[in-house]
């Protein structure tokens, strides 16, 4: 058993620990065991492959920088982790895929310099006996194209999501036409760089690859980034799994098409459940027709006070919570929380109803209500509640817009019609948490708000929170 | 602009369509408000209550706009100015008389009772806030003449059983009279042509019971229709099944424009039990129940008490006048958009062009048809929006698989052998990596990605095994690369064990 074969073996082992983290990560019962999983899967590939470069006999400075970037890298990772804000979780994420992204094109820039490059002629020797190593430029290429535009899509996504770059999509005229444009000009050049393996080629298409990518998020509206997010996960495992092919790794290649089809398949779902076509929100279709809030009288909304509030909360018998990302941002999970608590503790039901693109991430709520110490028992989804609304006294609508938007259902000329959307405004009374009467984040009017069973409650949502908890 | 409001003219009428808190808010738009003395007496409010808010005692035909609940009386409408605008309940439809006289004085007349039924138009329907007291009022009624408690009890002195109340026709009348009587105790089943209401009776506490019958009910002005034969037929057995059973019968059954339909026939009233009381709310329309005398009690042979009262708003005129005012408030918020206190006619808009019966000497009813946004207009909607892409036929997917199949096969053959390897690897995760989460639940969807963003730090083997084999550019991008992956995995991990230990159960 050489050191070569056993680290093949591991790499194996560590693939099997990645599809269990994966599958444990499906459910509640399983996620942490899941989680660990993965760890060890990586700590079993990092060990195998460090073994592995000791015996390809890395030099002694690169030991000590494997040591350095390690540490480093580790401090720095766990350090955010720790301190992130469970609202920031979204901007981590993003910020998470475009390392990967970069390390993607920085791992193909380096096979280029050390086959196609000269670096390592031994190498290339091997790659044309085998007759590959056009296979190899291609590779090269493909690597270096993923990863850069998971790179700047990212970095896009960031931006969007941590408000540095303005969440309205980017419409330059003919989008299509550049992205497709783009992606021409990615297959040309790859011929061209197969047949001449040129560095000014490799250049050219980093270039446009970071283009595309920025322009691709930049296109998709704020609201579409809880699946833009999952996609750039996706993109981030193709390009894993580019390398992967570009370095004769299975291990790579295998953690790459796990992460790729898993994230894809995530995405999918979530377009699904927005009702959204997969293809436009990836090409940044929905934008387009969420035109401006438009001129058109719904008549007038009510308001009331945290005290009336807290009146109607005691004399309901249930009350169903629907957050949005406006609860996140406010930072009122907490308060949320302690007034389920307190209500619950006189006997009423109250149960929350989370919709799928609440948030800007998938489980975006789940993650900060349980952040809050809410039993997930309580916290259902959007088809387990939607049925009861009719049964329920007072519905909190507490910085959601667009998720609980009746024009969803009630006017097919609307921007998100189709959008399965809570159906707040079947219950008693819904009392809306609002700072202003602005429109939501895919910039529609929501009639909701101007029907007779609602009521507004204007303010930060924390601190209305805290007042009703007072009140009470 | 001067807003005037009428004495009723209108025998045995309570209301008045302002009261001292819509003078005030009427005041609020800039409009004056000359009240007639002793408009409000009837309704409980003063001539000095009206001077408090701000209004002028005097004559209502001074007025450029003049309020009333029903159509003023001849002489009413002869001391009224031509261009004078003429606000109150008109029922166009049984009236054309009426309307033709109107747009001969020249008079713009707004038929409350012709507001449309759109959401935004609800907080001026006054339709609605009437139907709304006459439930309650109709259960109350019922309530003075039943011998006995709604709810049921059990005392020292024996148990009584609760009553039992029928309603027919659940609109808002209806669905007021379920909550009042469902409030009081009794048990309530109601009936209606529409199924979507079962839902609001079941709300409101009651129990719908539905007609088995072919044609369901949509109706593209938000009121009932008339039903065919059928159903009519299968609805007569239900009631004929029930009635003896129940100890109040309350109906509101209404098709605007047209006489009530007749639910009640006299052999279902010999039916019922001794001291049943049936309140029929259709009663000015013809009634829903046969015996019943427009605005008379009458008790039938086998002593049920049928109550065919046509005033039941009326006999809560406080309460009838506050909503009615508020409704006429919101008309003039709608058409004073300057809050100046001129009235401004939007000729494009939905809601004043259907309540406009009569303008500039025309008449204008009816409007043009306004679809209706409640709840029949979003079964419509929804086909629309869910457009199912009917699935392939087998034959059509097979092909599509098998040239797919055919393709790949060949890209794969015509590879080098090192790579199909790596091919084949790659192709059995992507199937393995789909189905591994294809169940994931919906709250671990942000663990789920953390995790596989960190796995997806994986690339650091790659970078590992590139470092340090003498080429400083690439060590140098190696360094960067692995420094890059390591964030990412171990954040990756430690944000996932972070998020995943706040998973709680309770």
């Amino acid at each position: 058993m050489t050191v070569e074969s056993a680290a093949q073996a591991a790499y194996l082992v560590a693939a099997l620990l990645f599809i269990l983290a994966l599958a444990g990560l499906s459910r509640h019962e399983t996620a942490k065991q899941g989680n660990n999983y993965g760890m060890a899967g990586m700590a079993v590939a990092l060990v195998a492959t460090i073994a592995l470069a000791i015996d390809r006999d890395v030099s002694h400075t690169g030991l000590l920088l494997i040591g350095v970037a390690m540490v480093v890298g580790a401090a720095v990772g766990l350090w955010r982790a720790r301190v992130v804000e469970m609202t920031g979780m979204p901007e981590l994420i993003a910020m998470l895929h475009s390392f990967v992204g970069l390390a993607a094109v920085l791992v193909g820039w380096n096979g280029y310099l050390a086959v196609e490059g000269g670096a390592d002629p031994l190498e290339s020797a091997a790659l044309a006996a085998q007759g590959t190593l056009g296979i190899h430029h291609a590779e090269v290429f493909i690597g270096v194209f993923i990863g850069a535009v998971t790179f700047t899509g990212s970095i896009v996504a960031f931006g969007k999501l941590s408000g540095r770059i303005n969440s309205k999509p980017l419409m330059l005229p003919g989008k299509n036409v550049l992205n497709v444009g783009a992606l021409l000009a990615f297959v040309a050049l790859t011929v061209w760089f197969c047949i001449s393996p040129q560095l000014w080629l490799l250049v050219v298409v980093t270039v446009i690859a970071l283009l595309l990518g920025w322009h691709l998020v930049a296109s998709i509206g704020g609201g579409d980034m809880p699946v833009v997010v999952s996609m750039l996960n996706s993109y981030s495992g193709w390009a894993a799994a580019a390398s992967g092919f570009l370095l004769e790794n299975d291990l790579l290649i295998v953690t790459g098409a796990l992460v790729g089809s898993s994230g894809a398949y995530l995405s999918y779902i979530m377009c699904k459940a927005m009702n959204r076509s997969f293809i436009s929100v990836i090409a940044g279709g929905f934008g387009i027709e969420a035109g401006p809030a438009e001129d058109k009288d719904y008549g007038d909304h009510r308001e009331v006070n945290a005290e009336q509030v807290a009146e109607l909360l005691e004399a309901a018998k249930s009350v169903i919570i629907t957050p949005g990302y406006g609860m996140a941002v406010a930072q009122a999970q907490y308060g949320v929380a302690d007034l389920t608590r307190k209500l619950r503790d006189r006997g009423i039901t109250v149960r929350f109803g989370i919709h799928p693109v609440a948030g800007r991430l998938p489980g975006h709520m789940n993650v900060l209500l349980a952040e809050a110490k809410v039993p997930y028992d309580i916290v259902l989804e959007m088809d387990e509640i939607n049925d009861d609304f009719p049964s329920t006294d007072v519905v909190l609508v507490i910085g959601a817009n667009d998720t609980v938007n009746p024009a969803a259902e009630d006017d097919p000329t609307s921007p998100i019609a189709g959008m399965p959307v809570l159906r707040v405004w079947e219950a008693g009374q819904v009392i809306i948490f609002k700072r202003s009467m602005a429109s939501g984040y895919a910039g529609v009017q929501n009639p909701l708000f101007f029907r007779e069973n609602a009521a507004m409650l204007f303010g930060d949502a924390k601190d209305r929170v805290e007042d009703i908890i007072r009140a009470l | 602009m001067i807003i005037g409001v009428l004495r009723e003219a209108h025998p045995g009428e309570t209301r008045v369509a302002a009261t001292p808190a819509t003078v005030a808010q009427l005041l609020k738009l800039e409009y004056a408000v000359v009240i007639e003395p002793g408009a409000g007496i009837a309704s409980g409010f003063t001539d000095e209550a009206y001077a408090e808010a701000g209004a002028t005692v005097g004559a209502a035909s001074r007025g450029d706009i003049v309020f009333g609940i029903n159509t003023p009386s001849t002489e009413q409408l002869d001391g009224l100015r031509e261009g004078t605008a003429l606000v109150c309940l008109i029922a166009p439809a049984l009236n054309p008389d009426l309307l033709a006289g109107l747009a001969r004085r020249r008079i713009t007349a707004l038929a409350m009772d012709a507001v449309p039924r759109i959401s935004r138009a609800q907080s001026l329907d006054v339709l609605s806030s009437m139907a709304n007291i006459a439930g309650y009022r109709a259960v109350i009624e019922a309530a003075n003449v039943f011998g006995r408690f709604f709810t049921g009890q059990v005392t020292a002195a024996g148990k009584v059983p609760p009553a039992k109340v029928l309603v027919a026709g659940v609109g808002v009348a209806g669905l007021a009279a379920i909550g009042t009587a469902g409030g009081m105790g009794a048990i309530v089943y109601a009936t209606d042509p529409r199924p979507e209401v079962a839902d609001q009776v079941t709300s409101l506490g009651g129990e719908y019971l539905p007609v088995e019958a072919a044609d369901v009910e949509v109706s593209a002005t938000g009121y009932a229709k008339e039903m065919s034969d059928d159903y009519n037929a299968r609805a007569a057995a239900l009631y004929a099944s029930r009635v003896p059973d129940v100890d109040i019968v309350i109906t509101t059954a209404l098709i605007p424009g047209r006489p009530a339909p007749r639910l009640i026939t006299a052999d279902m009233v010999a039916s019922m039990k001794r001291g049943s009381v049936i309140v029929d709310m259709a009663a000015a329309n013809g009634g829903n129940v046969e015996g019943t005398v427009a605005g008379e009690v009458v008790v039938t042979a086998n002593g049920v008490t049928i109550i065919g009262y046509t005033d039941l708003p009326g006999r809560l005129p406080a309460q009838a006048s506050q909503l009615f005012g508020t409704n006429l408030v919101n008309l003039m918020k709608l058409m004073t958009p300057g809050k100046d206190g001129a009235l401004v006619l939007d000729w494009d808009d939905v809601v004043q062009r259907g309540v406009t019966v009569a303008r500039d000497g025309e008449v204008t009813w009816p409007p043009p048809a306004v679809q209706v946004s409640a709840a029949p207009a979003a079964v419509a909607a929804a086909p629309v929006a869910k457009v199912v892409k009917p699935p392939a036929s087998p034959g059509r997917r097979f092909a599509t698989v098998g040239i797919a199949a055919a393709v790949l096969l060949l890209l794969v053959a015509a590879a080098p052998a090192a790579l199909r390897v790596h091919l084949t690897v790659f192709a059995l995760a992507i199937v393995i990596g789909y189905y591994v989460i294809g169940n994931v639940h919906h709250a671990l969807h942000t663990p789920l990605m953390s995790v596989t963003n960190a796995i997806s730090g994986i690339i650091v083997v790659g970078a590992l095994l590139q470092i340090g084999h003498g080429d400083t550019a690439i060590t140098t991008l190696s360094f960067v690369a692995i420094l890059l992956a390591s964030i990412n995995v171990f954040g990756g991990f430690a944000v996932t064990r972070r998020m995943l230990s706040m998973f709680s159960r309770s």
